[in-house]
This record gives structure tokens, C-alpha cells and sequence, in this order.
């Protein structure tokens, strides 16, 4: 009993341990990035590899995401024959919540995992220890890019996956079903707010923030943990720690948002 | 048992009882060792010895449970950020793997200081690189991507990388591991000449015996993480320590084992 | 890769993002940079149940405006309404605010109709004669309480 309370009491400390660190470092990177010298073609370069690499990605699933709902919504609302509020309902549920939603988990899936793997290798092959004794601050010099690249990309990816999803929905109900061109985009206008919009970019900020800063704490500090000593098979399980703490981020994080806002 | 180096002048590097525990381990007991300026210093030692913690501690990377390192002055357990980095500007490593960054090219890993602590221009950051490859021979890899390198390249590529600022001291992890006795003799004669024409103070941890009496001007024996022994070649090899004398003269295993009873034990009869 | 081509696609990628934000944020959410010239009237009800911010303002079935605010007036118990009208749309001073709603179960809208006084509204000025929401529940009560009566 004493042990399996003990064992428990670890886990916990562990965990907190772990939240403290991945915070520690989001504050360790901000005051660092005030600090001059400012660089923007690292940020550029991450933009690339974290948005513009990921777009294609992102148009497959906003459009196949988008025609899903549309046949969904479709098939309720015209049991109550109201396939007038299509647009309504697809805009509404693309914008404020799957957007966002979808589009974190997406960059988790193809930027995050990769992200955690480059940092996770660089630790174990003492890349960050040789930049650390050339005085060059790895944590700002591979970890702020990213973060503001992350902070940046995934907003502007969720409203590229917005606009295909809602055409996509538009796709379904206007072309395929026949829904009158006029009271999809009308429903769309006027059930969606700017309130709405807004909450949809907030949301897809944090989740950006979140998704980049726990795949980068997960690589970054990966030889404090168990894996730390297990070489690749230590990078492969840390990158999958990354990809499932970083997703459940996003979705508690949305719940959070939603409930409080 | 600890000893100090006799040399006149004030080390470069001075650790005063220093312990290092990674609980519930004790890795480092009672560490003293002064390092002398401008001269060659191995540490040498089976694996587990404690080198690679007592190399971390030196480049900061890992901080004591107690004790102090002095570096150039400094003591950079307790020293702050900036002045760690003040220091470390002085300091030159090159690591067991080379830890070249893989997303850069050769020449790019080694303009990677210049670029972040200078002002150059363009022109004198490219003249300097090259000279830094010449010195290691390495200029026709100038733009290579370290995936593309052999291990000795590596090796060569990360002491032009650690040599690039002109440092005062040089660490060198392990610099014959896996390198082919031509290619560790020539990184060997390289540090010669760093050590002559640039009286760079070289810190060396290898446990390659060749390697260790042709370039050492001290060394320091450790085991179970102690100094057991610290002096000159001369004075090591004199040592009576059965422990050191059991590292300097064991053989190659196939000499001491009857190759009958050995096979014998490989099949089991 | 080279930079110049990374920084291109970048940039690409930046403008379709902030194409599509825009797009979600005029066409869609209704945010205006300019705001449609008109003016603002007020009206008070006794129950708006149901009526945002936001809101659209119909005459004669044309949308007309929008809700701009609706605050609670503690003295009177009442829903103070602000009605923004646009411009080149005269309201009279015995003009008619209801509160309607779309269908059954639709959005609730604000419905003006014109008077026949000659005098018009301007900016800042209280519409008189008002009518509440109307409420599904209330209506249905109504009628059985009063058919309950007539018995």
C-alpha cells in the first residue's frame, strides 16, 4: 500500500516536473527573444517548414473535412426540412471549432513529431552541448525560431483549412444537393460573428503556441528523462510522448476556451 | 590519493574538491586537479572512470554537487550566464562524435561562432574558415553536409569547428575513437602544433594508450571517480600504483587466455 | 532549397492566410472598416427575449440596419434598444418598432413601420411606439387560460 502510494506520489512529482520545465522554458525562450540580436530568416525558414510545407496537407483535409460536414448537416437538417440553415451550421462548427481544432493536430501529426525527432537527435548527439560551449544560447537559437514560427504558421494554416472546409461544405450542399446558393451563404453570414472568427484565430494562436512549445520542451529536453539514455529508441519514444501530450493539450485546451469564453 | 601539478605558472584550469553525485551514485569523489597553461593534459581512464563527467563539468555542462572549477579565473560553478559565456568564448571543444550540426554545412558549422560573436565581413569570415580547414586538411570538404563525412573527417571538421575562434584552451573528446591509426596520428601531430605555435592549453580525454605518450605533457589517471595520479609521462609510467600499472600494461585478451580453454568455452564442452 | 525559394513560398503562404482571414473576418463575421453612414435611435420594450446585438433591422421586409446595443433600464424594468439605421432611410416620429422573430423557430429581428407623421427622427431620438416579443409559451398559456375562462 505505502509503495503503490509512494510509486503514485513519484508519477505525480514526475509530471509536474515535467509541465514546470516545458513552462520554464516558454519564459526562458520570450526573455531571450527580447533580447537582441533579432533574426527573422530563421523564423522564415521554420514558416516554411511548419506552414507552407504543411499546406497541401492542409487543403486535402479542410476540403475533405468540410464535405463530411456538409453531407452530415445535409442529412439531419433535412429530416426537419430546414436544409436552409446548411450554411449556418457548417460555418459555424468549421470556424469556431474544428478549424482550429484540426489544423493543430495536423501540424502535430507532420511538423511537431518531426520537430521533437530533430531536437531530440541533436541532444543525444551533444549538437546542444557544442552550441551551448560555443556561448551560443541553443534554446534561443533553435527553439525561439520555432516557437514564433508555430505562433505564426498554425493561425494562418487554420484559416486557409477554414475557407477550403466551408467550400467544401459549400461543394456538397450547393452542387451536389441543390441547396440555394443564396441561403447557404446568407445562413453563413449571418449566423457567423466576428465574435466567433475571433475566438476561432484565439484559439488556433494558443493551440500553436501549445503544440510547438510541447514538442519543443519534449526534444529539447529529452536527456532528463528516461529516454535520455536510450539513444534512438529514446528519440523515437520521446517523439511519440510529443505527439500524444501535445494533442490532448489541444483538445483540453479547446474544451477549456470553450467553456470559459 | 590527490596530487597537483608542480608548474610554476597559474593553470589554466584549477578544480578544488569537486563531488558529483547523480543519485544515488557517486560519480566524481573528491576531485583536485590543476591544469597547466599552454601544455597538453590527458585524462585518461577505463570507461566509467568519470572523464566524460569531469569534461562536462569543465565546459560547464554539468554542474558539481560541490566544489569548484576555475577557469582562466573564473569559477564557473558559480559564475553567472554572462560570465559563463565570457569564458566559454576562450574555450574550444571538440566532442567524442563531433556533434557537427546536421542542418549545416562543413564550412557553415564553423562560421557558426564567427558569425554569432563577431563582426567580420562575408570576405574574412570565408578566409578564416578556409585556413581553419587547411589546418585540418579538410578544404575540399569546405561544402559538404557532415552526413556526408567519414569518422575521421568528422573528428577533423569538429577541431577546425572548436579552433575557429583562436581559443586558449582546447577540449578534445575522445579523439582517436574509431579512427584508423593514420588518421589518429595525424590528429595527434595536429595538436602538437597547436600546442607550439598557437600555446593553445589542450585538455585531452581518451583512454587510447598510443595516442596518450605521444602527445601528453601531464596526465591524469582516473578510476572510480578519483585522480589516483596526476604528473608526467615518465612519472606515470614510474608509478607503483598496481591499479595504473595494470591500465599501461594490459595486452590484447587473445595473448593471455589459453586459446584451447577459450575456444573450448565458446562451444560449451 | 534555396533561401530565395524558401522565402517565396513563405511569403505565398502568408498572403493566402491572411486572404482567407480576411475573407472570414469582412464577408463573413461582418466586421466593416468604414462604417455604413446612418444613425442611431432608440426604442424601449418590455421584453426582448431573444434579440442580440447584431441583430438585423427590416422595413418592409428590406434589411435597413442593426441592433448596436441593448442595455436594461433598472428604473422602468425595460429593454432599452440601440437601433442604428442607415443612412437615406427616414423613420417617422410615430413610426412602430416590433420585435419579430423569422419562422417559428428562427432569429429574432427588429421590424419598423413607417408612420404617417411628417416629422422625422434624428440621431439620438426615441421611437415611442414599441411592441415586445412575442412569446410562443405565453401566447399558448393565454389561449388555454383564456378558453379555460369562457367556460
Amino acid at each position: 500500500m505505502r509503495a503503490a502510494l509512494e510509486k503514485l506520489g513519484a508519477v505525480v512529482l514526475g509530471w509536474l516536473e515535467h509541465t514546470g520545465r516545458t513552462f520554464n522554458l516558454l519564459l526562458l525562450v520570450t526573455v531571450e527573444l527580447l533580447q537582441p540580436p533579432y533574426r527573422f530568416y530563421p523564423v522564415v525558414r521554420q514558416m516554411y517548414f511548419i506552414g507552407a510545407r504543411s499546406l497541401t496537407l492542409i487543403v486535402v483535409s479542410g476540403l475533405t473535412i468540410g464535405m463530411v460536414l456538409g453531407l452530415q448537416f445535409y442529412n439531419i437538417l433535412q429530416r426537419f426540412g430546414s436544409v436552409d440553415l446548411l450554411g449556418a451550421g457548417v460555418s459555424l462548427s468549421v470556424i469556431r471549432e474544428l478549424g482550429p481544432v484540426m489544423t493543430a493536430l495536423m501540424v502535430v501529426g507532420r511538423a511537431g513529431s518531426s520537430i521533437t525527432a530533430e531536437l531530440g537527435i541533436m541532444r543525444i548527439t551533444e549538437q546542444i552541448d557544442a552550441m551551448d560551449c560555443m556561448a551560443i544560447s541553443p534554446s534561443k537559437y533553435l527553439i525561439g525560431p520555432k516557437l514564433l514560427a508555430g505562433l505564426l504558421s498554425v493561425p494562418l494554416l487554420t484559416m486557409v483549412f477554414d475557407f477550403v472546409a466551408l467550400f467544401g461544405g459549400y461543394f456538397v450542399g450547393v452542387v451536389m444537393f441543390g441547396v440555394a446558393e443564396g441561403s447557404y451563404v446568407n445562413g453563413m453570414i449571418d449566423t457567423v460573428e466576428w465574435s466567433d472568427v475571433r475566438i476561432g484565430l484565439e484559439k488556433s494562436l494558443i493551440f500553436g503556441l501549445l503544440v510547438t512549445l510541447i514538442c519543443c520542451a519534449e526534444g529539447f529536453y529529452m536527456h532528463l528523462t528516461k529516454a535520455g539514455s536510450q539513444g534512438a529508441e529514446g528519440v523515437s519514444s520521446v517523439t511519440t510522448d510529443a505527439v500524444v501530450l501535445s494533442s490532448i493539450a489541444v483538445l483540453y485546451s479547446d474544451f477549456l476556451i470553450e467553456a470559459l469564453f | 590519493m590527490t596530487s597537483v601539478a608542480g608548474t610554476a605558472a597559474s593553470p589554466a584550469i584549477s578544480i578544488r574538491n569537486l563531488f558529483v553525485d547523480y543519485f544515488p551514485r557517486r560519480i566524481l569523489t573528491d576531485v583536485n586537479l590543476d591544469i597547466p597553461a599552454s601544455q597538453i593534459t590527458v585524462i585518461m581512464g577505463q570507461s566509467g572512470a568519470g572523464k566524460t563527467t569531469l569534461l562536462r563539468c569543465m565546459l560547464g555542462l554539468k554542474k558539481p554537487s560541490s566544489g569548484s572549477v576555475h577557469i582562466l579565473g573564473t569559477d564557473i560553478v558559480r559564475a553567472s550566464r554572462r560570465e559563463l559565456n565570457a569564458v566559454r568564448k576562450q574555450m574550444g571543444v571538440a566532442f567524442q562524435g563531433g556533434a557537427l550540426f546536421s542542418s549545416m554545412s562543413v564550412a557553415e558549422n564553423i562560421q557558426l561562432a564567427l558569425r554569432e560573436h563577431t563582426s567580420l565581413d562575408e570576405k574574412t569570415i570565408q578566409i578564416m574558415t578556409r585556413i581553419k580547414l587547411d589546418m585540418v586538411n579538410m578544404l575540399a570538404a569546405e561544402n559538404l553536409m557532415p552526413s556526408e563525412l567519414s569518422g575521421g573527417m568528422t573528428k577533423r571538421a569538429a577541431l577546425a569547428r572548436a579552433i575557429v575562434m583562436d581559443p586558449k584552451l582546447l577540449f578534445f573528446d575522445e579523439p582517436s575513437a574509431g579512427l584508423d591509426p593514420s588518421t589518429a596520428a595525424e590528429l595527434d601531430q595536429l595538436m602538437i602544433t597547436l600546442k607550439t605555435t598557437l600555446r593553445m592549453t589542450i585538455i585531452v580525454v581518451t583512454h587510447e594508450l598510443d595516442s596518450i605518450f605521444k602527445i601528453a605533457d601531464h596526465i591524469a589517471v582516473m578510476a572510480n571517480g578519483r585522480v589516483i595520479e596526476f604528473g608526467t609521462p615518465q612519472q606515470i609510467i614510474a608509478s607503483a600504483n598496481p591499479e595504473i600499472q595494470g591500465m599501461l600494461n594490459r595486452k590484447p585478451r587473445e595473448n593471455i587466455v589459453d586459446t584451447d580453454a577459450h575456444l573450448r568455452r565458446l562451444v560449451g564442452g | 532549397m534555396d533561401k530565395l525559394n524558401i522565402q517565396l513560398v513563405t511569403g505565398i503562404f502568408v498572403l493566402l492566410g491572411i486572404a482567407t482571414f480576411t475573407y472570414q473576418a469582412v464577408s463573413i463575421g461582418g466586421v466593416s472598416f468604414s462604417e455604413q453612414a446612418g444613425y442611431t435611435l432608440t426604442a424601449r420594450f418590455d421584453s426582448i427575449s431573444g434579440l442580440r446585438e447584431g441583430a438585423v433591422i427590416e422595413a418592409a421586409g428590406v434589411r435597413v440596419g442593426t441592433v448596436s446595443g441593448i442595455s436594461f433600464d433598472p428604473d422602468n424594468y425595460q429593454a432599452i434598444v440601440s437601433l442604428r439605421v442607415n443612412e437615406g432611410v427616414p423613420v417617422s416620429e410615430d413610426a412602430t418598432a416590433s420585435i419579430r422573430t423569422q419562422g417559428i423557430i428562427g432569429e429574432k429581428f427588429v421590424k419598423l413601420s413607417q408612420g404617417g407623421f411628417p416629422d422625422m427622427l434624428g440621431d439620438g431620438d426615441e421611437i415611442a411606439a414599441t411592441e415586445s416579443a412575442i412569446s410562443l409559451e405565453e401566447l399558448v398559456g393565454q389561449y388555454i387560460f383564456q378558453s379555460d375562462a369562457a367556460q
